[in-house]
């Protein structure tokens, strides 16, 4: 079972989802500030990060960033419906999927292992895949860019293997979200958009005329062609 | 607003009117002098003329000498030698002495001189005299008896001699006279439609400001205040016009401010309720799960907890979206969709999909931009409620319908129900906060927020909802979104 580590400055929430989890087998350590937080991800070395947006002292999208230093941690932001200025600043940050607010239990570990299972499991293919100059190992899940190894995040890497795993095929944004996010149809399309501009930020030469991940206006995105 | 051809003819009327009062002033002013000058100076003019003819007529029939017995040949002479020292202008004489009638012209009659001169002429000794029209030309027509002087006493002869002078050229003077007003009076006319402009320029000038400032409060500029110029009665209009914009100003922010105060105050109760909800919803499964083992009333108000709880995050966050759109901060996030996928996406993870309780008349192909999340809501609310409220079977249709007024296409969804319909009654606040068709019916079928987020969702798309019943009985909502021109050539794109 996964090792959840949720940062919660509210004690009733950090109580509650905590004891839903751990009631379905999750390994849970909670921390109260995101300063805490920090420390814990160091001992607990969790599998995967709840994060809450609206933390006194270091916030939710410091920690966040401060994670994506030198992480690859999946990071799901826990955040209320109307903070939609916050999802869209958390989701720069470098989080790969995020809840709203109050949630059950069964949905919280929906998404936790939606985010978890595409790093569990490979694409199947041998070998590593050459496009331009990214080389993807799909079997070892890393990619690289000329040679230098790149630092994706959950989402980001899924994505990029779903993207090029059907090279020149355009896929919608809600399309990407059941395959990539596994979020049911009508999904936050920003999710897939924000994923995007990270993701062109690493391996686009020029991020603002973008090589590998296209934008097809109306229809969506593909990968190529090159 | 009233029409432009309308407010037009409103303002000309105020100018018209303006001008015409002037004008009539004028006319009447300079018409009442003209009228008393030309009766004064015609009245002169004719006297005149009347006065010299017959003074001079009179001395020179006295003058006379009257040869008896009357010869008609040689009395003939005299009168022609009588006519041509008539003054002011030559006269002609005509003489009646018993049955003789003799003239110093051709005629040996006067077809002027009415019986009534001849009376007088026979009456008084003096004579008299009369202005006499005739065919349109005046005649002034003088009678004199001669008299014969025995010693004292004045005696008639019998012989009564007339002058009959034309007084055309007199009335011609008084002609001119009366076209020398009339051509004085339309140039003072015509000059005195520049005041009146001006007066009525002064006057309309406010009264456009007035009209101007009376529009751009109408249209909500509440801060709209006129310039007031000088102390007249425009001015006092203009000043109690700004007094009354200020203390409507004043008013309408308060009660603004009183708004804004409400709805915060639900977005932040919406916002504190939030924060213990989430505690309770993530244990409601602990709770649910251990119910069993629980004493039977302990387990049945842990159930009830449980559910109320659900039942109370699907209200607040009902509450947080509707605050969403009170405060305008609800966004519509795009995307180009086909619309009958998008539609029987929803009916599917809601697994509506029993064809006896749903039918789907879904064309394929009809490509719109939406907001895939918000539209869902929208078809997920008609038709849970026609579930609920009306009867399966329940029909949701689609269908692209040209605009009503002007270009373009509107997306029509239609959700009909099978079941009584909605009462006429209950119709107008179907849409209405937390109204409840039936006060028996239990709140547990939502949170009575389902179609006024239905409602403003669909204006979020700039779209239309209206409720009504279906000819066959059952409701019939019908969503009515806008397609404009770059989506409506997107549908004909196909992959």
């Amino acid at each position: 079972m996964p090792r959840v580590l949720l940062i919660e400055d509210d004690p009733s929430v950090r109580e509650g989802i905590e004891l839903g989890l751990r009631r379905r087998g999750h390994e849970v350590r909670t921390a109260a500030t995101g300063e805490a937080g920090l420390t814990a991800i160091q001992e607990f070395r969790p599998d995967l990060l709840l994060l809450d947006l609206m933390l006194p002292g270091v916030n939710g999208v410091q920690v966040c960033r401060r994670v994506r230093e030198g992480s690859q941690l999946p990071i799901i932001m826990l955040t209320a419906r109307g903070d939609d200025f916050d999802v869209v600043v958390g989701l720069e940050a470098g989080a790969d999927d995020y809840i709203v607010k109050p949630a059950r239990t069964e949905v919280i570990e929906a998404r936790i292992r939606a985010v978890l299972r595409r790093i569990e499991e490979p694409g199947g293919r041998p070998a590593v895949e050459l496009h331009g100059d990214l080389a993807i190992d799909r079997a070892g899940l890393t990619v690289a860019k000329a040679g230098e190894r790149l630092a994706l995040a959950p989402s980001e890497l899924k994505l990029l293997l779903y993207l090029t795993a059907a090279p020149e095929q355009v896929f919608s944004r809600q399309q990407l979200l059941e395959q990539v996010w596994e979020h049911s149809y009508h999904g936050d399309a920003r999710l897939v958009d924000a994923c995007v501009r990270r993701l062109r930020h690493k391996i686009e030469d020029v991020p603002g005329s973008p090589r590998y991940i296209q934008t097809l206006r109306g229809f969506g995105y593909r990968f190529g062609p090159l | 607003m009233r029409p432009r051809g309308a407010r037009w003819r409103a303002r000309a009327g105020l100018r018209t009117r303006l001008l015409l009062a002037f004008l009539l002033v004028a006319a009447v002013s300079a018409g009442t002098t003209a009228t008393l000058t030309y009766r004064k100076a015609r009245t002169a003019i004719l006297e005149q003329a009347q006065d010299t003819a017959v003074s001079s007529f009179r001395e020179r029939v006295s003058d006379m000498a009257t040869p008896l017995p009357i010869e008609p040949q040689s009395l003939q002479e005299q009168l022609r030698a009588l006519a041509r020292q008539g003054k002011p202008h030559p006269w002609v004489v005509f003489a009646e002495y018993g049955s003789i009638r003799v003239s110093s012209g051709t005629s040996p009659v006067s077809t002027v001189i009415t019986p009534q001169l001849r009376r007088a002429a026979l009456a008084n000794p003096h004579g008299g005299f009369q202005r006499v029209e005739k065919h349109g030309e005046p005649w002034l027509t003088v009678a004199v008896p001669t008299v014969f002087r025995a010693g004292k006493t004045v005696r008639p002869t019998g012989l009564v001699l007339y002058a009959v002078m034309p007084l055309s050229d007199e009335e011609a003077n008084v002609r001119s006279m009366v076209t020398a007003a009339r051509d004085g009076a339309l140039p003072g006319l015509a000059v005195a439609i520049i005041p009146a402009l001006l007066a009525a320029r002064s006057v309309l000038r406010p009264v456009r400001d007035l009209r101007k400032a009376s529009q751009s409060m109408g249209r909500g500029r509440l801060d709209t205040r006129i310039q007031v110029k000088g102390g007249d009665e425009l001015a006092d209009l203009a000043r109690t016009f700004n007094e009354s914009a200020i203390a409507l100003e004043r008013s309408v922010g308060e009660l603004r401010d009183a708004e804004a105060r409400a709805r915060r105050f639900a977005s932040d109760v919406s916002h504190e309720l939030r924060t213990p909800l989430a505690g309770m919803l993530a244990v409601t499964e602990v709770l649910d799960e251990d119910a069993a083992r629980l004493a039977p009333d302990t387990a049945a108000a842990v159930r009830l907890i449980s559910a109320e709880t659900g039942k109370l995050a699907v209200l607040v966050e009902d509450l947080m979206e509707i605050s969403r759109f009170d405060a305008r901060a609800a966004e519509l996030n795009t995307d180009e969709v086909d619309v009958a996928q998008t539609i029987r996406k929803t009916l599917t993870i809601r697994r509506w999909t029993d064809p006896d309780r749903i039918v789907t008349e879904l064309p394929d192909g009809i490509r719109a931009r939406l907001d895939p999340r918000r539209f869902d809501i929208v078809v997920a609310n008609l038709v849970g409620n026609a579930l609920r409220h009306g009867g399966a079977p329940v029909t949701v249709r689609l269908r692209k319908a040209p605009e009503a007024h002007g270009e373009g296409t509107r997306l029509v969804t239609e959700v009909a129900d099978s079941g009584p319909g909605i009462r006429p009654e209950v119709l107008p606040h179907i849409f209405d906060r937390f109204y409840k068709a039936d006060s028996a019916r239990t709140r547990s079928e939502g949170s009575g927020l389902g179609l006024a987020i239905t409602l403003e969702n669909v204006r979020l798309h700039g779209g239309t909802i209206r409720a009504a019943n279906g000819p066959q009985g059952g409701a019939v909502f019908t969503v009515e979104i806008p397609l404009t021109g770059g989506e409506a050539t997107g549908g004909e794109v196909r992959k």
